[in-house]
């Protein structure tokens, strides 16, 4: 009995079709969703549920009432069904808050053109476009708020003029960035402090362009939640990089700030950073200096998020081999060309769930205002409820205020995904 | 194959005098003394742990030296960070594990420190790329990124990636190590060519035939000392030192 050792092949073997049961729908519902007894029943139960909710659900939300003056006359129509009137009645408050209504076309010509600036940040193939993502805080800071035109682009002008005689020092005069550096930052804060309030008055008289101005308890509805979420979500994320680096720096001092700074911001709730925000700081600050609400709202938001944005991003930053480092400083790149360069987009892209999953996070906070009475969607709901008229009225405007926060989020979501895919170089 | 050894010249490119490094507590190098001339190739083996890797680890400053001197190319090395990026850009490394950059295409990964350290112009970056790439044979993986190439051809990218720095020295650290045995051969003719060419080579390795071939000195190294260095002939066939003869037995017993 001696098994046969050696073996030749004679015969090659094609390659055929997999079997009809494997592919296709079958083969789909087969191993995904019917691949066990266990996995079928949990489908069977998952579909029960699913249609028992909707089953109530599409009933009260599609014969809902869109016209009536009051909650009463709702329920004396039909009690079973949604009432959507509150909407009807009260939406332009959920979009503007207190806004004049003179002037809601400011905030909806804001929202239209911050769709158009963000464009050329998410799609690379717009960048040339990019100008008008400078220039759209400004724009929008103006619109909103109103004012003298000049009293913002003078801003614009300031750090321009900076920017030039930065450039032109190193071009013409100096070798050294630093030196320069300085130099720039000394002659912008000369402009400010002395030539930009007459320039200001000057241009005021000459072309005299303002809008009515807005104050900032005016703010309100969606419109707060998109002025704190986009301000929080752009001014955290190169705050969240600087103290990611900052913490994984060799320079124990600024190490020992940037640990301090995440740790405390982190373990504290955000509200609480809202009260200090809304009643403390006012007690710290001189008598007098109106130091705007929304402005110390976003500054705390913007703290907040960037102390878990600085997080995530080290976890990018961990996630990466020393060899990447290795291999960029084996070839003469600089500490920053190397952040810059190699190491920042692959931490980047390695984060991108945690960071889209700071931003959402970010954005649904921006509901905590309402605790510190800015009327922020939620906010409004407890107001429109105080009115007599809709005293008792709860789902039809949660479900309003929910879904919109959905669709944002939703969107962010779907563009982290789709820049996941893009980025994608292994396959 | 003959060797030509014409192209050393009496040009000094790196100078180690009395260097020590020590992690923590653990005395990685002792004493290194060693004087590279300009078109040299030295094979640097020794057991795993020996300090070969942090040898040359430290001409280019991945690894800080406590003790002693290094001078590459007529530059200290010091604590200046100019001076360091000086010789990093002047001196090119090739890794056991590649290295290269995912996020960018092999043609970027090879553009990317001629235009940013240098500020050589795109256009001029990419022909010089090309020609690299050419050199080492994958100019058609130009515009793929290296986790769509094989190990052997993304050593050989590593490779010309450092090339495109017109780099004076050139390190090798176990570059084969992490290689299938079929993609060895390829990696270590493109070496071989480079070799032929004149670079001054410092290469850690265990392929004992690429030493024979092409290295003008094998050094031999062991916790954290040189032992012995000769030239690969004599090395191989008469090693002096029982730690050599017991290594070399290791290694080519089999």
């Amino acid at each position: 009995m001696i098994t046969k050792i050696a073996f030749v092949r004679k015969k090659e073997i094609p390659p055929s079709a997999p079997p009809i049961t494997e592919v296709g729908l079958i083969g789909w519902l087969r191993q995904n969703l019917f691949s066990s007894w266990l996995n079928s029943t949990l489908t069977v139960l998952s579909v029960y549920f699913i249609v028992i909710m909707l089953w109530d659900f599409i009933p009260w939300a599609y014969g809902g009432h869109w016209n009536t003056k009051s909650l009463r006359e709702c329920l004396d129509l039909d009690p079973d069904v949604a009432c959507f009137s509150v909407l009807t009645a009260r939406w332009k408050q959920l979009l503007f808050g207190l806004y004049p209504a003179e002037e809601y076309w400011r905030p909806t010509l804001t929202f239209i053109f911050l769709l158009l600036a963000i464009v050329p940040i998410l799609f690379p193939k717009f960048f040339r476009f990019f100008w008008f993502s400078i220039i759209y805080p400004g724009l929008a800071v103006w619109l909103l708020w109103g004012g003298s035109f000049w009293s913002i682009s003078i801003v614009y002008i300031g750090l321009t003029l900076g920017a030039l005689f930065f450039l032109t020092l190193i071009r013409r005069y100096l070798k050294n960035y630093m030196i320069a550096a300085i130099l720039a930052f000394l002659f912008t804060a000369v402009f400010f402090l002395f030539i930009s309030n007459p320039l200001v008055g000057l241009l005021n008289v000459i072309l005299p362009i303002s809008l009515p101005f807005v104050e900032s308890l005016k703010m309100g509805g969606f419109t707060l939640s998109l002025i704190v979420g986009v301000t929080g979500i752009v001014a955290s994320f190169p705050i969240g990089i600087l103290l990611a680096l900052g913490r994984q720096s060799n320079l124990p001092v600024i190490k020992m700030i940037c640990v301090g700074f995440i740790e405390f911001i982190r373990g504290v709730p955000l509200i609480t950073l809202l009260f200090v925000a809304s009643v403390l700081l006012n007690y710290f600050l001189p008598p007098g200096t109106n130091f705007d609400i929304v402005l110390r709202v976003v500054i705390m938001v913007t703290l907040f998020s960037a102390a878990y944005m600085a997080e995530v991003i080290r976890g990018g930053l961990a996630g990466l081999p020393l060899g990447q480092h290795e291999a960029s400083a084996s070839l003469g790149l600089t500490y920053w060309q190397s952040q810059r360069l190699i190491i920042m987009p692959q931490a980047l892209k390695i984060s991108i769930p945690g960071i889209v999953n700071t931003f959402i996070g970010l954005f649904k906070d921006t509901t905590l205002v309402s605790i510190i009475s800015l009327r922020d969607p939620v906010g409004l709901a407890s107001t429109i409820r105080a009115d007599q008229k809709w005293n008792g009225i709860y789902w039809e405007l949660y479900v309003a205020i929910g879904l919109m926060f959905f669709i944002f989020c939703w969107g962010m979501s779907q563009y982290s995904q789709y820049l996941e895919r893009k980025l994608k170089t292994d396959k | 194959m003959e060797k030509t050894k014409i192209n050393i010249t009496d040009e000094v490119a790196i100078h180690i005098s009395d260097m020590n490094k020590w992690f923590g507590n653990f005395h990685v190098l002792r004493d290194i003394n060693l004087e590279v001339r300009r078109g040299e190739r030295i094979v640097v083996c020794g057991p795993s742990g020996s300090g070969k890797s942090t040898l040359i680890r430290c001409i280019n400053r991945l690894e800080e030296h406590q003790k002693g001197s290094i001078i590459v190319d007529g530059t200290e090395l010091t604590t200046d960070l100019k001076n360091i990026d000086k010789i990093r850009s002047e001196v090119g490394m090739v890794f056991q594990h590649f290295n290269l950059f995912p996020h960018l295409t092999t043609l970027e990964n090879c553009t990317l420190a001629p235009m940013w350290v240098r500020e050589t112009p795109e256009k001029e970056a990419t022909e010089i790329a090309m020609e690299m790439l050419e050199k080492v044979k994958i100019p058609e993986q130009a515009h793929k990124y290296p986790g769509q190439l094989s190990g052997g051809q993304q050593q050989r990218v590593a490779i010309a990636r450092s090339l495109c720095m017109k780099p004076r020295i050139m390190l090798f650290d176990e570059v084969t190590s992490a290689l299938d045995p079929e993609m060895i051969k390829e990696v270590l003719d493109t070496m071989i060519q480079l070799a032929e060419e004149g670079m001054t080579m410092i290469c850690v390795t265990h392929e004992m035939g690429f030493a024979r071939q092409v290295a003008d000195r094998v050094i031999f190294m062991d916790d954290g000392q040189i032992v012995e260095q000769n030239e690969p002939e004599e090395f191989f066939k008469n090693p002096k030192s029982d730690r050599t003869k017991l290594f070399l037995s290791q290694i080519l017993g089999h």
